[in-house]
């Protein structure tokens, strides 16, 4: 069952990641970037993180991907043109991305132990159990320092977003 | 949930996540649009935290998972701020081709 589950969701997930590269318009390909992070969801699922595919769903596919959908409808982008830019990037990028590809999948094949290497004590893979709890003690407890720390850099991203993207006191649009 | 009997083995959701991050590599190199090019930086970032969540299922680590909820909380940020440039830039320059935006200066 899982294996079957593993296949179906990585298909999805492969097959979002090329729609989004064969699609033109930014909103399409938007949309295949939240079919693969909903995949991905399951996969996290399926690997024992309960908390990390919610997560994943509302933080990813729900708030991060309205955000970027609200900004092609605001910026009304249309579909991308081909320009000579693109030559170099195809020329020497395609093969070099191969590359890194080939020996990245070599490596994983080849490492021996990646399995059997020395167990945290942390994490359970019971089944019928849950993680949240020990997941929950180590992120409010050993970790709340950063945790809190990254509830003010949330609060610093959106000052310097609504700073940057507010309409008047710049000079690139005073030019206009 | 008992169902969830693990028998994928750890190699094929590393290959998975080295797929997804050349994907993402391709569309960042090959895509013209500002905004595509920002959702393959998500991509990439996606596919590393599949990698994180396989090892910390294998090795029994909390810390891969709470490594994850952390990249995720940074990538929120970082999206909101691109984004934010990404209108700024759009506003000055009324294009979104990264070919014509090639200077820093607005």
């Amino acid at each position: 069952m899982h294996l079957i589950l593993f296949f179906l969701f990585a298909g999805f997930c492969l097959a979002g990641a090329i729609n989004l590269l064969l699609q033109t318009h930014p909103i399409n390909s938007a949309l295949s970037l939240i079919v693969v992070m909903t995949s991905l969801a399951v996969l996290y699922l399926l690997l024992g993180a309960e908390f990390l595919a919610i997560a994943q769903i509302i933080v990813y596919a729900g708030a991060v991907m309205v955000l970027f959908t609200f900004v092609v409808m605001l910026l009304n982008a249309g579909r991308e043109e081909r320009t000579l830019g693109s030559r170099a990037a195809g020329r020497v990028g395609f093969p070099a991305v191969v590359v890194v590809l080939a020996v990245l999948a070599t490596i994983i094949l080849r490492t021996q132990g990646l399995a059997s290497a020395h167990l945290g004590v942390g994490l359970s893979n019971d089944p019928n159990g849950s993680n949240l709890v020990i997941l929950s003690q180590v992120l409010f407890h050993e970790l709340l320092l950063p945790f809190e720390l990254t509830s003010v850099l949330i609060l610093i991203a959106i000052l310097g977003a609504v700073a940057i993207a507010r309409r008047e006191g710049s000079e690139g649009t005073a030019e206009k | 949930m008992s169902f969830l009997q693990h028998d994928v083995p750890l190699t094929w959701y590393l290959l998975l996540s080295a797929a997804l991050f050349s994907l993402g590599v391709v569309g960042f190199l090959i895509k013209r649009n500002l905004i595509t090019v920002f959702l393959s930086i998500e991509l990439m970032l996606n596919a590393v935290n599949l990698s994180f969540v396989a090892f910390a299922y294998q090795w029994h680590e909390v810390k891969g998972q709470i490594f994850v909820f952390f990249v995720m909380m940074v990538a929120a940020a970082e999206a909101a701020v691109g984004l934010a440039i990404i209108i700024a830039v759009f506003r000055v320059r009324a294009t979104l081709a990264v070919d014509r935006i090639d200077l820093m200066k607005l």
